[in-house]
């Protein structure tokens, strides 16, 4: 399959991302598929700091530093200055870590989302707080070690299901993507494009600092999360319509678990345990998609 | 022309003749008349507006941000606990430099529930980097919601509107409310410098390292006294056009006075009546009303209260550990005078109790027999409180 997307860069080089960090390739393969046309609304995370300081920018687009919290508000406002003047073609872009998505900036985007703001919400998800430092978020996954979930107190809760939260607003459309799938991801963005309303896209982003991996795995680890299950791809139109993009010849989850630093203290009982619950969560998503389950 | 209006509706009115064009707001007691008179007119077509219905004054303020910085007008209101809520959001409007205007009613703090006017809820904010206006009346709210935008715009600073819970939102008044063209021959376009832009890309806020944020800081510090040496000239061409004036303090008989009475609200106007009637006992009182707080007009109120032999504070507000905010803001004003007068401060009318003609008169009395305070405040009419073991 050959990639369609544009040959021009809206990313410069020498931005200050970590060595294989996800969150960088899953920006360039975004704005090469939506243009120049984007404003962007970046809330705080480790892109705050890849985009440059004063007085420089990563990026080709106007971009719009925001507090941690309120990337579904400033988008808000954004669009709504931009209709007033009579621009509609200027597409409104936030593009927020998990934990400005999953806990701290949730209530400004389920605000945005339940308003149907006309925008596409970006969470690039590398389960974590990474900017300051690998503390857990509620997006950190069952069994992972982070620097507030140290030695046993490993973290014990699920991970939050946000693509669920959001299509509980009956969200125009919702995708997950991942940087292993490329051609999956640009699909997605374009029909994001090409969809009015909210729009969410939910892409899994490595992150070899935070995870324990060394860098050149760091699309390696993307891939599997998808072959096992534990990130299935699929989208959900107008809050119903799911279809299952991939469908994978179940891998065990086991060797996923074993390549990252951050799953190092688990045992062959708590693997059997997490190889249950992402089995359950599989049946789960294909008896919504309306596939016969086994 | 002359219409009887709440103040709540004077602020609508203003933001309406001000061509605003996106409001974002949430509701709380008592600013809800004004948000709800702009929902109507955004609804009703009389103005070209988008109002943007969030969920928290947190998103309110943050959506600002967004329209500001893509370059329109933008107007928000809230009270209290909503201005609680955001405060993180006050410093970034400000240190984004943009120049959006708030209302705010005051309102007391909770714990214990009170809708009522207290202004510690503001002052609170005081080190925000906004400015900050005392309103009187209904038709200095309207007046001041227009003169805001001219003079916010002109330095890049977000302002905001005080009124008093219920005595100034929802009290009805005679206001003249002028003509949209005699508005736009104030108030020109909203052109920012700089805004969101695909054909002209920047970024907006990004990290800045040690070496350049004091600057920044600084920029604000500079575009704070650029407001004060705007103001005159702002407030001439409105006089020019309207025939009102207000002054970033007005000074009533501060001259030749012993004593002078220091206030900021709608205790002003009752202030007002007492001033005549002890003067016309051939008592030498005067009274200064603090209008504008930030930029804090030092100068002026070094001149006018400079000569005075006392000069007795009214704070509806309390800096709790320290003492009510405008009496300390007045003393830091006059103490580097050489003879400057002692500053006597008294706490009134906390969530929301009256501050009668006599709870005036009563302070005035308190100021003329004491030689110099004995205490940095004074809580007038409290009641006895028997705390049971
Ligand atoms: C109100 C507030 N609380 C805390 C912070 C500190 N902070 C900045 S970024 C961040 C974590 C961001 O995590 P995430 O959204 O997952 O993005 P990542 O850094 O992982 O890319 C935190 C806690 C902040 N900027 N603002
Ligand atoms: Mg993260």
């Amino acid at each position: 399959m050959k990639l369609e997307v544009l040959d021009r860069e809206y990313m410069y080089p020498g931005h200050v991302a970590c060595p294989g960090c996800g969150a960088a390739i899953a920006m360039r393969f975004l704005l090469k598929t939506l243009g120049e046309k984007v404003i962007m609304v970046l809330p705080a995370c480790c892109w705050s700091v890849i985009a440059g300081p004063y007085p420089q920018s990563t990026l080709k687009i106007p971009v719009i530093h925001s507090a941690f919290e309120t990337g579904g508000a400033v988008a808000t406002g954004v669009r709504a200055a931009l209709d007033i003047q009579g621009d509609t073609e200027t597409m409104v872009v936030t593009w927020a870590g998990d934990g400005g998505t999953f806990d701290i900036g949730f209530q400004a985007l389920s605000g945005a989302v339940e308003r149907n703001e006309n925008f596409i919400y970006v969470c690039y998800d590398n389960e974590a707080y990474m900017n300051t430092g690998v503390q857990r978020s509620s997006s950190t996954p069952y069994g992972a070690w982070t620097t507030t979930t140290p030695g046993r107190e490993w973290k014990k809760m699920r991970k939050k299901n946000i693509v669920e939260a959001l299509v509980a607003h009956r969200i125009p459309y919702a995708a997950t993507a991942n940087i292993a799938f490329p051609e999956d991801l640009v699909t997605k963005v374009k029909k994001a494009r090409d969809t009015k309303g909210s729009r969410f896209l939910h892409i899994f982003a490595t992150c070899p600092t935070g995870w324990r991996i060394p860098s050149e795995m760091s699309v390696r680890i993307a891939r599997m999360a998808v072959q096992t299950n534990i990130f299935p791809l699929y989208e959900v139109e107008d809050g119903v319509r799911y279809t299952i993009n991939y469908k994978p010849k179940e891998f065990p989850v086991k060797e996923y678990f074993h390549l990252q630093g951050r799953f190092q203290h688990l045992t062959d009982e708590d693997l059997d345990h997490i190889q249950d619950m992402v089995n359950e969560d599989w049946q789960l998503l294909l008896r919504k998609a309306g596939e016969r389950t086994p | 022309m002359k219409r009887v209006l709440e103040g709540s509706q004077a602020v609508a009115e203003a933001v309406r003749l001000s061509r605003v064009a996106v409001i974002s707001a949430y509701p709380i007691t008592p600013q809800t008349h004004i948000v709800e008179t702009l929902s109507d007119f955004c609804a009703q077509g009389k103005m070209n507006a988008r109002f943007l219905r969030v969920e928290s004054e947190h998103s309110a303020l943050a959506s600002l941000i967004g329209a500001a910085t893509t370059g329109v007008r933008a107007f928000t209101a809230t009270s209290g606990q909503g201005l609680a809520l955001m405060h993180e959001v006050l410093h970034w409007t400000s240190g984004a430099r943009l120049p959006i205007v708030m209302a705010e009613v005051n309102r007391a703090l909770a714990p214990g529930w009170n809708i009522w006017i207290d202004q510690t809820d503001s002052l609170a904010q005081r080190d925000t980097g906004w400015i900050q206006f005392y309103c009187e009346s209904g038709q200095e709210v309207l007046d001041t919601v227009i003169q805001s935008y001219r003079l916010g715009e002109e330095v890049n600073m977000p302002v905001m509107v005080v009124l008093d819970a219920f005595f100034l939102s929802h009290t009805y008044e005679p206001v003249d409310v002028p003509e949209q063209e005699e508005v736009d021959r104030f108030l020109p376009p909203f052109v920012p410098k700089f805004k969101a832009d695909p054909a002209a890309p920047c970024a907006f806020g990004p990290l800045v390292p040690p070496a350049a944020y004091m600057e920044m800081r600084h920029s604000m510090a500079q575009a704070m006294e650029e407001a004060l040496r705007c103001y005159p000239a702002m407030e001439e061409a409105f006089e020019g056009l309207f025939g009102r004036r207000y002054g970033m303090v007005e000074a009533v008989h501060c001259e030749g006075s012993d004593i002078v009475l220091v206030t900021t609200g709608t205790v002003t106007s009752t202030c007002r009546q007492v001033l005549e009637e002890l003067r016309g006992k051939g008592e030498k009182v005067g009274l200064l009303k603090l209008r504008m707080f930030r930029p804090f007009p030092t100068d002026e109120i070094r001149r006018h209260l400079g000569g005075a032999k006392k000069v007795a504070v009214i704070d509806r507000n309390f800096s709790f550990g320290a003492s009510g905010i405008f009496a300390q803001e007045i003393r830091a004003a006059l103490c580097n005078e050489p003879g400057h007068p002692p500053v006597f401060g008294f706490v009134a009318g906390i969530g929301g109790r009256d501050v009668t003609a006599d709870t005036l008169k009563g302070i005035y009395e308190h100021v003329k027999a004491k030689e110099s305070p004995d205490r940095e405040s004074v809580w007038v009419g409290l009641q006895e409180v028997r705390n049971e073991a």
